[in-house]
């Protein structure tokens, strides 16, 4: 990369009028990429929505057999990433770059706390036979596995009739469990990566906070990538009670 | 626009409040059952507040211009609009699905 012959902090780059504008654009760049990623996550919700609508008891066993213990420490986990990202953004603004590092250090930690908590979930999903794809899918292994964990007042119990077979008192068809899975990988899979990607963007803002490259007139970078964290933790403040609780 | 910088004290009421809400939601979902589609309802209204509050305060849109808001406001405008017709389908289909 070329080094800038001017000095960032002070002057804005010659297509732009000053630092002002500078900031108002890439911000509102930032800002129309967030409204895309609203819509792109809001396609997977509504699949969520109308499947739950038309299966709603198979949809509560799925939810069941998620460990929700380990989702709410999640969500805790990404609300305090969200609270040391915005604070992050308040210390640059401010001209305290090497605060900022240490806070997005913090941001990047509870990330990766993210990610680990939920590659445990995927391998535990993964060895009961509920992972819906390459032939992983273990239709019996999934129903027992979903039956044992369900709450205990459900009043039903899933199961799978054979062609022909009908089912018995209190039994629900739960041959619409893999969908569940499809949109439970899916949704929390494209989540992870969008994390992932977050981790990225992370150790980026922490060489060019090492680096004292921000100042009060010149953060677009860290507020940029802020408004980016925010948007994956409001995405996983819908998905975990979808998910996990109801 | 007015570079408006966020105080500590702020973003930790903030969390606060993010944090209680998640409690409740663990709670009214684990404790209290309404029936029928009750729990969704509450838990995605409890889920809205905890959007607002992230997008008020830690995304700066309180502080922010005109512009911006109206950006968020079409994105999750037409989400609603993609949710709703959905459900319209959903409620006044006369065949079964």
């Amino acid at each position: 990369m070329s080094t800038a012959s001017y000095d960032k902090k002070e002057q804005a780059a010659h297509h732009f009028k000053d630092l002002n504008q500078q900031h108002d654009a890439g911000k509102e760049g930032v800002w129309l990429f967030m409204a895309t990623e609203i819509m792109m996550f809001g396609g997977l919700f509504v699949g969520y929505f109308i499947y739950r609508f038309m299966f709603p008891d198979t949809y509560m066993a799925g939810g069941d057999s998620l460990n929700w213990y380990l989702g709410a420490f999640n969500t805790l986990v990404l609300l305090l990433s969200s609270f040391t990202m915005a604070q992050a953004v308040t210390e640059t603004m401010k001209g305290n770059n090497q605060k900022a590092y240490k806070l997005i250090v913090v941001t990047t930690l509870c990330a990766f706390a993210f990610m680990v908590v939920k590659y445990f979930e995927y391998t535990a999903k993964i060895d009961h036979g509920l992972f819906p794809g390459f032939d992983m899918w273990n239709a019996q292994s999934a129903i027992e596995y979903a039956n044992n964990h369900l709450r205990s007042d459900a009043g039903f119990t899933l199961a799978l009739p054979a062609a022909g077979e009908t089912l018995g008192a209190g039994q629900v068809d739960g041959s619409s469990l893999k969908l569940f899975f499809v949109l439970y990988f899916c949704m929390t899979g494209l989540h992870g990566l969008h994390i992932t990607i977050g981790i990225g963007l992370m150790f980026w803002l922490m060489k060019r906070l090492k680096n004292n490259e921000f100042g009060p007139k010149y953060y677009t970078a860290v507020e940029g990538v802020g408004l980016y964290w925010h948007i994956v933790d409001v995405i996983w403040i819908f998905l975990f009670p979808l998910m996990y609780l109801i | 626009m007015a570079h408006h910088i966020v105080p500590l004290n702020t973003n930790l009421k903030t969390l606060g409040a993010l944090v209680f809400l998640t409690v409740l939601t663990v709670g009214t979902a684990k404790y209290i059952h309404l029936g029928g589609a009750g729990n969704l309802i509450l838990a995605m209204a409890i889920a809205c507040t905890k959007a607002g509050i992230v997008l008020s305060w830690f995304m700066h849109l309180k502080y922010d211009g005109l512009m911006n808001r109206v950006i968020a406001l079409c994105g999750l405008a037409f989400l609603a609009l993609f949710i709703g017709f959905s459900y319209i389908d959903l409620f006044f289909r006369t065949t079964p699905i």
